[in-house]
């Protein structure tokens, strides 16, 4: 029973994003946005592109994964869907999981999957393109769940888009820092690959945990 | 997979923990072998009558007083309007029997329906209708089906007997404010749950879906179901109690109330 819940749940969540309105595509549009004005801003001196893409790719993945974030649980809250989701027999704590599940699937991992494209507008080579996409798809995780935390915070108020980026964007920079670490490390270096490889994973998944249950917490203070 | 369900079991008994640590109904529930059990006696319903009481619920929103002393017993089958004027709490009240709002004292006591919390009990409809627009009719219903769980009529059927068949595939947001609220009240029949609560219910509704609402709302209470409806209109509820909540100030009563003999304790709600 709890199986089929969470299953709708992310069912839903994924129609929703595919319909219009929905932040599907626009998170990646976004992504390209950002990684494809860097170059205008930089000059066109590839070995500077290159040598700082992996932070770009990084960067614009944080804030692309910030857009849809805002309306994650408020959404729900406006329209009543979350009364709904707090009387379903199922532990808000899974509400979470199966809602940030769903976030991940049409931001994060499109990011990480596109992430090797976007990797020729600011000119990284083949290694350098395998190691980011694979960072982002370890690194992405926590940002989603840091995020849910702000996401499920600011709810109930009106326009919490901004308040929920400064509170969210420092708590993000361990993973920004061990992100790019790991994709320079790819290149060459004193660290091998997998050190902060490692580390990056150790903080998804340390997210996963402290994130859900404090995103629950936190819609359950809220009401 | 059986873990999950046990891990919801135990996520779950945390949260029950105390509509009333005391309520022996409860507490039986709590205790008794096997989750899946206790949990078909919900989902049937009719073998275990439902009893809601509610005692001396006060509530302060922002640090003014709402109302206090509200109290009620609701046996299997009976209907509670709740009026009063604009403002007078009518929906703050429904907000606390939902589990949304914490009551500033009182408790909220609910039998024989083994380890349920209370808000795995009701369906709630109200202004916030909890439908998403750019989903049709039928995909509305069926996740809150799959996520309420106790499944009892498929989504057509609820439609069409709130007189939308036809909306079915149709996204929500084409549909007008009464359409969407026979949709918000089609969910009432797609799954089953003692308790409704329902906010202005026939707000937006014409005369033939009200008579519809009040069919159902018969056959719900015939089946052993609550209903609590805070309307300003006659519902068409046969035999239903009224709690008119007066402004604050002024001591909000039920009407004389005398099945409240219960020896239950008071104690704060969390759920």
């Amino acid at each position: 029973m709890v199986m089929r819940a969470l299953k709708a749940l992310v069912a839903r969540d994924l129609a929703l994003a595919a319909r219009v309105g929905g932040s599907g595509a626009l998170s990646l549009v976004f992504f390209l946005m950002i990684v494809a004005v860097v170059p205008f801003a930089l000059g066109p001196d590839l070995n500077l592109l290159s040598r700082i893409g992996p932070a770009i790719l990084w960067l614009a993945a944080v804030l692309a994964t910030l857009i849809g974030l805002d309306r994650l649980f408020q959404a729900d809250e406006e329209d009543g869907s979350l009364d709904l989701m707090t009387g379903a027999p199922v532990p808000l704590e899974l509400v979470v999981l199966a809602k940030v599940l769903a976030h991940w699937l049409t931001t994060g991992l499109p990011l990480a999957l596109a992430a090797p494209l976007f990797g020729l507008l600011v000119a990284l080579n083949g290694t350098a393109m395998a190691a980011t996409s694979l960072t982002l798809l370890v690194g992405t995780p926590a940002l989603t769940f840091i995020g849910a935390v702000g996401s499920a915070l600011t709810a109930s108020i009106r326009r919490g888009g901004l308040i929920l980026a400064v509170l969210v964007l420092p708590l993000m920079i361990p993973t920004l820092i061990f992100g790019v670490s790991a994709s320079e490390a790819a290149l060459g270096g004193t660290v091998p690959f997998t050190t902060p490889l490692a580390i990056l994973a150790a903080l998804s998944l340390i997210a996963g945990v402290v994130g859900t249950l404090a995103a629950a917490a936190a819609l359950r203070w809220s009401e | 997979m059986p873990w999950v369900d046990a891990c919801g079991a135990a996520w779950t008994r945390l949260g029950a923990r105390d509509i009333g640590s005391s309520d022996r109904a409860l507490r039986a529930g709590f205790f008794r072998k096997g989750r899946r059990k206790s949990r078909c006696c919900l989902r049937q319903g009719q073998d275990h009558p439902v009893r809601l009481t509610a005692q001396n619920l006060a509530v302060r929103r922002s640090g003014r007083r709402i109302f206090s002393d509200i109290a009620f017993t609701l046996d299997a089958g009976e209907a509670l309007m709740v009026t009063g004027r604009n403002g007078a709490g009518k929906s703050t009240l429904l907000a606390v029997l939902s589990g949304r709002l914490k009551p500033e004292t009182g408790s909220l006591i609910v039998d024989d329906v083994g380890e349920a919390t209370l808000s795995e009990c009701l369906h709630v409809v109200g202004h916030r209708d909890g439908l998403k627009s750019p989903l049709t009719a039928e995909e509305n219903l069926a996740f809150a089906r799959d996520l309420l769980g106790a499944p009892t009529a498929s989504p057509r059927a609820a439609l069409e007997e709130l007189g939308l068949g036809h909306a079915l595939k149709l996204p929500v947001a084409y549909l007008s404010a009464g359409q969407r609220r026979r949709v918000a009240l089609a969910r009432l029949l797609v799954c089953r749950r003692p308790l409704w609560l329902l906010d202005e219910p026939t707000a937006a509704l014409d005369v033939a879906s009200q008579a519809v609402l009040a069919g159902m709302m018969a056959r719900h209470r015939a089946a052993g179901g609550l209903v609590i409806a805070a309307t300003h209109q006659a519902l068409g509820l046969d035999g239903a109690r009224e709690l008119r909540i007066e402004p604050a100030r002024s001591e909000a009563t039920a009407l004389p109330d005398a099945s409240v003999t219960r020896d239950a304790v008071a104690g704060d709600v969390w759920w």
